[in-house]
């Protein structure tokens, strides 16, 4: 079953075009890894997909799930399955993340036709989430992202995707800026949530993630166009010539 | 004085040669009148006044107000499940039969300022307007001249009143304006300790002038946790004025919360005339359709070593305008003052605006003192980060204003009166019935 169908993506921001014609298609359960360096446009595609508002989208569309994704508000893309772990995750002072979880569960669950979760059924079920990605109680409390460090932040985005359950999660560099511990829980806790059911979209700027995350599919984003394609091994190839070898006139290479 | 506001205190002469010259307050009161006279109504150009046009108060004739309520009418200002001593005034007037006193402990003193006044005027007179200054501010001096009524609490030396003490001013609204100016003295002994809720409240709509003056003098060591909550009628007017006096090593907290009224000005004032006094002064304001709100403070920092924190929030909607003004003095040798004032401000719409003012005047050289004002709309970023978890957009909003707003009510150490006033917060937003049970 296809998930997600992407036709000739343009956007834009502030009327320069950084999407310049996207063809993707991610079937159920698959996981695709999108990498390029600084700047290609990697990022845009992820907040395009979540709909954030200051980028326009000037040519093609977004199918998902058969439905028109553009047509779509945020909190709708939202509750029809589709989850962004944000690059730098917002802090909402006052608003617990207890709270604030609760609010967002139950409005998944309200468009389902489910009823709300009550308040034991909605502990039992952070207390399992949460072991996924090795964090304590102690956070429900906190503000959401509010003093959080910056791994912290990256795992409660995987905590969040976990207990929103959804069909395609979209990780913007959910990788970067982690140490290795914090790289390993994210990566774990993603594989746990792989099944035939949920695709993923990898956005990393490294090949790292890529080893304990094994993609279906690695595809090279270079100046708002996917310019090659291919299978896991693609990210090797790319670790160890840099995108240069794609492209002549891009010399950075992929650190590991 | 001006011809304008000859013609316009000319309508409260009247009043005034109708009240009991026989009244041991009326000496004061004469006083009063007589500066009310003299002063003469602000206009824009006094600076203090810059920002809030009273034009709609001065050129509107008020009457006394009088008449009664039920019981049911005063429901929505009450707190029901919390022991406390409720003393309410009916158009300014001590109503026993809604009141509830309690028992109180040994030597305090819980009294309507008509009772007192007469039985033991002594008791009063030596601080009957010692902190509220005639001399600066004309609408204390309007108060003045017509204390009739209020409260008066003494609490003495090395008493805790342990259950706050509830003051409700409710006024009955009609087709005529009318106009009322209670009157709050509370002395705290050295050592003592009191909470006092002062809630002002409408019955019915029309306007209003309430016009109250709250005197405070805090012992050496005494503790004060004083509430204010406006929540009259949108048509009224509302021009307020706390006292603070304190002594050494004395603790104040005021916290002062605007939902009602058209037009509110709360002029805020204490001085810190000994050494180790610490005072807070918490605010919110919440402003839609056509309100006005003016918070305007004033600490005197009078000796060495006393902390100060000013922490004022407003939200405003529509076309609703704020004014805060934080003005700190710090004396020539008050030395080692720690003073800081924070204000922020959320703007809901394109037509509301804010004017905030912090102000230093630090006549010192060993002080700590920092002011910061914030004014912002909504976060886009966080507002598409809510949505992002399948938060719909005017959700999202609620719940950001609400986290915005609530910090300066969560911090309420009595239950009922944090849960009233989170459900008053949450009427005045879109879906805040989805936030019902609290963040």
């Amino acid at each position: 079953m296809t998930m997600l169908e992407i036709r000739n993506l343009h956007a834009s921001i502030e009327g320069k075009e950084i999407l310049k014609g996207i063809d993707l298609v991610v079937n159920a359960g698959e996981v695709h890894s999108i990498m390029g360096p600084n700047g290609s446009g990697k990022s845009t595609l992820a907040r395009v997909l979540a709909g954030e508002a200051c980028y326009e989208v000037t040519e093609g569309e977004i199918l998902f799930k058969g439905k028109n994704l553009l047509d779509l508000e945020p909190d709708e893309r939202a509750r029809e399955g589709v989850f962004m772990a944000f690059q730098y995750p917002v802090e909402v002072p006052g608003v617990s993340t207890k709270y604030f979880l609760k609010a967002s569960v139950n409005a998944m669950r309200k468009h389902r036709g489910l009823d709300e979760l009550d308040a034991f059924d909605f502990l039992e079920l952070i207390k399992e989430k949460l072991k996924l990605v090795h964090m304590d109680e102690s956070l429900l409390d906190r503000a959401v992202n509010e003093g959080f460090s910056g791994g912290e932040k990256k795992r409660a985005e995987i905590f969040q995707m976990a207990m929103l359950d959804p069909c395609l999660g979209v990780l913007d560099e959910t990788d970067s800026g982690l140490d290795i511990d914090a790289l390993r829980i994210v990566a774990e806790g993603v594989n746990k949530l792989r099944g035939p059911d949920r695709s993923f979209i990898l956005i990393t700027h490294y090949q790292r993630l890529l080893n304990y995350v094994v993609p279906d599919f690695v595809h090279v984003l270079l100046d708002g166009r996917i310019v090659r394609s291919g299978g896991k091994e693609l990210a090797l190839e790319l670790e160890e010539n840099g995108y240069s070898f794609i492209n002549g006139e891009i010399n950075e290479p992929v650190s590991v | 004085m001006t011809t304008q506001a000859m013609i316009e205190s000319d309508t409260f002469q009247a009043a005034f040669e109708a009240l009991d010259t026989q009244s041991p307050l009326h000496e004061l009161r004469s006083k009063g009148f007589e500066r009310f006279r003299e002063l003469g109504f602000p206009t824009r150009r006094d600076e203090e006044w810059r920002y809030t046009n009273i034009k709609p108060i001065t050129t509107t004739t008020f009457k006394p107000a009088s008449g009664s309520i039920t019981k049911e009418s005063i429901t929505p200002y009450t707190l029901s499940d919390t022991s406390c001593h409720q003393m309410v005034f009916v158009n300014g007037r001590f109503a026993a039969e809604l009141s509830d006193v309690g028992t109180l402990e040994a030597g305090v003193r819980l009294e309507s300022i008509a009772t007192i006044s007469e039985s033991s005027f002594d008791m009063i007179a030596p601080h009957l307007g010692s902190c509220a200054e005639i001399e600066r501010e004309v609408f204390t001096a309007l108060n003045t001249a017509f204390i009739e009524d209020g409260l008066f609490l003494l609490v003495p030396r090395d008493v805790d009143l342990e259950k706050p003490v509830h003051v409700i001013f409710i006024t009955t609204l009609g087709s005529a304006a009318v106009v009322t100016h209670p009157r709050i003295l509370i002395v705290a002994e050295e050592n003592s300790r009191a909470t006092i809720i002062e809630t002002y409240g409408s019955d019915g709509d029309g306007v209003c002038l309430t016009n109250p003056v709250t005197e405070i003098i805090v012992g050496e060591n005494a503790i004060i946790d004083h509430y204010k909550i406006e929540q009259e009628s949108e048509e009224a007017y509302h021009i307020s004025s706390l006292n603070v006096r304190q002594h050494r090593s004395s603790n104040v907290t005021s916290h002062n919360y605007s939902f009602g009224g058209r037009l509110v000005r709360n002029n805020l004032n204490c001085a810190l005339d000994d050494e180790g006094c610490e005072a807070t002064f918490n605010g919110l304001t919440i402003g839609h359709g056509r309100q006005h709100v003016d918070n305007y403070l004033r600490i005197d920092h009078n000796k060495p070593n006393c902390n100060s924190w000013e922490y004022y929030k407003t939200v405003l909607d529509d076309q609703s305008r704020g004014v805060f003004c934080g003005r700190i003095y710090v004396a020539p040798d008050a030395q080692k003052t720690d003073a800081k004032q924070t204000s922020m401000n959320l703007l809901l719409s394109e037509e509301a605006s804010i004017t905030t003012m912090p102000q230093l005047d630090i006549f010192a050289d060993d002080v700590k003192c920092t002011h910061g004002a914030t004014i912002g709309q909504i976060e886009e970023s966080q507002l598409f980060y809510l949505q992002s978890r399948g938060i719909d957009k005017v959700a999202a909003k609620t719940l950001l204003i609400y986290a915005f707003a609530n910090e300066t009510i969560a911090e309420i150490k009595i239950e009922e009166l944090r849960t009233r006033l989170e459900r008053v917060l949450l009427d005045r937003l879109p879906r805040g019935e989805l936030l019902q049970g609290g963040l």
